[in-house]
């Protein structure tokens, strides 16, 4: 089904008699395939108010992520939480909607200093299980009116309604971009090198680290002169770790976000989130055939393991999560909750979507 | 204002519940002297005043946890309270509930600069968090005004933002996790000190629910390096609406300033004879403060200034050294404290999208004519929250509901332009009826259908929030 509008959308889920699976871009597969009909946001299409001078943008959920980007590139802005292109990694083709982005909080490098995907939510329309539209938040900065709904929805997995319309802040591009990078690091090393930099004043909005190919890159991001100046102080505050050379040659900034380096491998992907310094042991806690690559200066890792293998079993002692974004292990895609939060997310989902059919299963 | 009646079968029980909660907090953590239960019988909404049928105190999460889980058992509804610094009636107690207070939930549980973390019960104040970390060169960044008294805790249930929050967000933005009792008990674990908490976004709802979903006891917040420097400058405009273009024009420039303060005429006129800062008499000043190390400073603000130039500012001044920058800061600084030294005031705190700030102020003017009271405007301009300052004389009879009036009728123009209510300041008792102008009944039936799920005995702060007749079904349950 493609309904043309919000309210075709509310009367296709009032008539639905089984279950449905909402559909953006569908470059996105996270986790098992989902039993429904197809439900697609792609009628809701458009850019429905852009006020550069607000940095504020609303639009139709199943608005194309390229027309979006299209539109703040036309006035030098764009979406500052760098919202990762899964195309690579999961082998799929297709555009990704905004509606889509919002419904899994897809974030980038940018996340650790600017946030990610939900930080930059300002309102949301969606139609939940019964067929109710509803609006929470609102297209202002600030806004503290009643629930923020907005962040339970980011995330949600279309697990609790299916966005009809978003409204995000958005922030100007810089000036000037800088990539510095120091060679041939261990995983420890370059977590506390990303630790030092990021616990710096000089406004790193990237810490990545490649561990095949032992670097580490951290973002400056501003004025040219501004630029000039952190760099030299980047480079004098980290000079301990190695040399920190300036990358010239290509951006490796989309790589990283994308995840490409893992791109056609054939083990299954694991995205585990843990507080920074406890990556190195992580790292370590990983099966030996396992690859990595470590982002938000170590909070998030990017991990190979042999299909099959249940990672969650080597992570008991760290706390965060893990979540199977490709792959052939029979285990639950999202971490699993403890009891008194699973009856929370029960519940929740019992009252919006009490006949328990959109997107059924996705996070459980 | 309209409160629910109280019940009078809790407030008979009085005693059983008084004994019931000394078995499990020590005796001096139970207030239920009808003399000093009136420490807790308002908060920051002064007007509206109600002695709790008691008090407690836990200093612990535990001891959290048995209060809740009684009250829960005996159908007692939990007013929770941070520092009582709430300007919506969050934390206003109705006289069959029990007040339960975190002041001495303060400690500091763990600081990690490498994780750039720290970990606070929710009792310690918004400014010693910052205390704890600042030697270090760290801060935590939202900077509600009342941060000197202000507990995290009411940070967290009321999303508490700041001058600062343009740059830096509010304080659901630098909230990783918390520790929070629900009403029977059960004590959740939500996040940490990694980035994203997992699952559906719990903390993002639990912020800013105004303390009716659980008691939050512990708090992992995000701290930051301070900037290098911090630097303002001031200008002056003839009116409003080139003010409202320079701050678009400068935030479309790619600049993107740490705070940008908006003072009006009436507003500038009494700052200026409270703190004699030197600011120009004009219509519109505004203050934008960038920050950076001094090169930084000087490019970022020779741009700001490069745009305020072309909008004919009436002055434009940059501070070249820390105290021309105190003096710049000083007038708007002592804006609250100013305003009420000439005369009682009521604050409000609506967001409106920043094209519409001049059609809002000029209709704010025209309520002002209409209403016969007088209005301030500051506020913070680069995110559009505004906090109109309606002048009135609270010992003049029936001049506070004039206010009253006046005040919702300026929040229904910030909805009907595309804003909304509160911007920092929350719902609480003092927009609750208002709900209705910014959402649809079905709106707010799914935000209390989050409620139910997290309390469904409707216990904790009741009548906050929802407009008193859309909650009734759920709180007589």
């Amino acid at each position: 089904m493609t309904p043309k509008n919000e309210t075709e959308i509310s009367e296709a889920i009032v008539s639905a008699e089984g279950p449905l699976r909402i559909v953006g871009g569908g470059t996105r597969p996270i986790g098992k395939p989902i039993v429904g009909e197809a439900l697609s946001t792609a009628g809701l299409s458009g850019i429905s108010l852009y006020e550069p001078g607000a940095l504020t943008l609303v639009a139709q959920a199943g608005t194309p992520l390229n027309q979006i980007e299209a539109a703040l590139d036309a006035e030098n802005q764009r979406l500052a939480f760098e919202p990762m292109d899964h195309r690579a990694l999961l082998g799929t083709s297709g555009d990704s909607t905004i509606g889509g982005v919002v419904a899994a909080n897809v974030s980038g490098p940018r996340r650790i200093a600017l946030g990610a995907c939900r930080d930059f939510m300002l309102g949301v329309r969606f139609v939940d299980g019964a067929g109710q539209v509803i609006k929470n938040g609102g297209r202002v900065m600030k806004n503290v009116t009643g629930y923020d709904l907005v962040k339970l929805m980011s995330g949600s997995f279309g697990t609790l309604g299916v966005l009809t319309e978003v409204s995000l802040k958005v922030l100007p591009k810089p000036e000037t971009t800088a990539t510095l990078c120091i060679q041939d690091q261990s995983v420890a090393q370059a977590v506390a090198a990303m630790s030092a930099a990021l616990g710096s004043p000089f406004e790193i909005t990237g810490a990545a680290h490649v561990t095949d190919e032992r670097k580490t890159l951290l973002r400056i991001e501003g004025f040219a002169k501004s630029i000039a100046y952190r760099t030299e102080q980047l480079q004098n505050l980290l000079k301990g770790f190695g040399a920190v050379d300036v990358v010239t040659d290509q951006n490796p900034w989309p790589d990283i976000a994308n995840v490409t380096g893992f791109a056609g491998v054939t083990d299954d992907i694991w995205r585990i989130s843990v507080r920074p310094s406890a990556a190195p042991a992580v790292v370590a806690a990983l099966p030996a055939a396992s690859r990595t690559m470590l982002d938000w200066g170590g909070g998030l890792i990017w991990a190979t393991a042999p299909q099959g293998t249940d990672l969650r079993a080597n992570l008991a002692a760290y706390k965060g999560h893990a979540t199977l974004i490709r792959g052939t292990a029979d285990v639950p895609t999202f971490h699993p909750e403890p009891a008194p939060l699973a009856a929370i997310t029960a519940g929740l989902r019992a009252k919006f979507d009490p006949r328990g059919i959109l997107n059924s299963g996705m996070m459980s | 204002m309209q409160m629910p009646i109280p019940n009078a079968d809790v407030i008979s029980r009085k005693s059983q519940i008084v004994a019931r909660l000394r078995e499990v907090l020590p005796a001096n953590a139970v207030i239920d002297d009808v003399a000093e239960t009136r420490a807790y019988e308002c908060d920051g909404l002064s007007a509206y005043r109600c002695p709790p049928l008691c008090a407690v105190l836990p200093a612990s999460t535990e001891e959290v946890a048995a209060v809740l889980k009684i009250c829960h058992d005996m159908d007692v509804p939990v007013v929770p309270r941070g520092s009582g610094t709430s300007l919506a009636g969050g934390a206003m107690p109705t006289a069959d509930s029990v007040i339960l207070g975190v002041a001495k939930l303060n400690d500091v549980l763990e600081t990690d600069y490498n994780d750039r973390i720290i970990r606070v019960q929710t009792g310690r104040t918004n400014l010693s968090v910052t205390g704890a970390v600042e030697e270090d060169g760290f801060f935590y960044a939202p900077d509600p005004s009342s941060q000197l008294a202000c507990a995290i805790a009411g940070n967290i249930a009321m999303n508490s933002g700041g001058a600062h929050c343009l740059k830096y967000g509010v304080t659901t933005n630098n909230l990783l996790g918390v520790t929070m009792v629900m009403l029977d008990g059960t004590i959740l674990e939500i996040g940490g000190a990694h980035l994203d908490a997992g699952g559906l976004d719990l903390l993002g709802v639990i912020c800013g629910s105004e303390g009716q979903l659980g008691v939050v006891t512990e708090a992992t917040l995000r701290i930051l390096h301070k900037p290098e420097g911090a630097r303002p400058v001031l200008m002056g405009f003839d009116s409003s609406e080139v003010a409202g273009a320079c701050v678009s024009d400068i935030i479309k420039a790619g600049v993107l300033p740490v705070a940008i303060e908006f003072m009006d005429r009436p507003c500038i006129e009494v700052c200026e004879a409270f703190a004699k800062a030197g600011y120009p008499m004009c219509e519109a000043l505004l203050i934008v403060e960038v920050e950076g190390s001094d090169a930084e400073i000087d490019e970022q603000l020779a741009k700001i200034m490069t745009i305020a130039k072309t909008h004919n500012p009436v002055e434009l001044r940059e501070a070249k050294t820390a105290d021309e920058a105190g003096r710049i800061w000083l007038g708007r600084k002592s804006a609250f404290g100013a305003m009420g030294q000439v005369n009682d005031y009521m604050c409000l705190d609506g967001t409106i999208p920043v094209s519409a700030l001049p059609e809002v102020l000029r209709r704010i003017q025209e309520l002002s004519k209409e209403f016969g009271l007088d209005v301030g405007n500051v506020f913070h301009a680069g995110d559009g929250n505004m906090h109109p300052l309606i002048l009135y004389n609270a010992n003049e009879t029936g001049q506070l509901e004039l206010c009253e009036a006046m005040g919702a009728e300026i929040l229904k123009v910030c909805v009907e332009v595309g804003g909304c209510l509160t911007g920092e300041h929350g719902v609480g008792i003092e927009k609750r009826d208002l709900m209705l102008v910014q959402f649809d009944p079905v709106d707010l039936d799914a935000q209390m259908a989050i409620k139910d799920v997290f309390d469904p005995k409707w216990l904790l702060n009741p009548a906050k929030v929802f407009p008193l007749a859309s909650s009734e079904s759920r709180r007589a349950a």
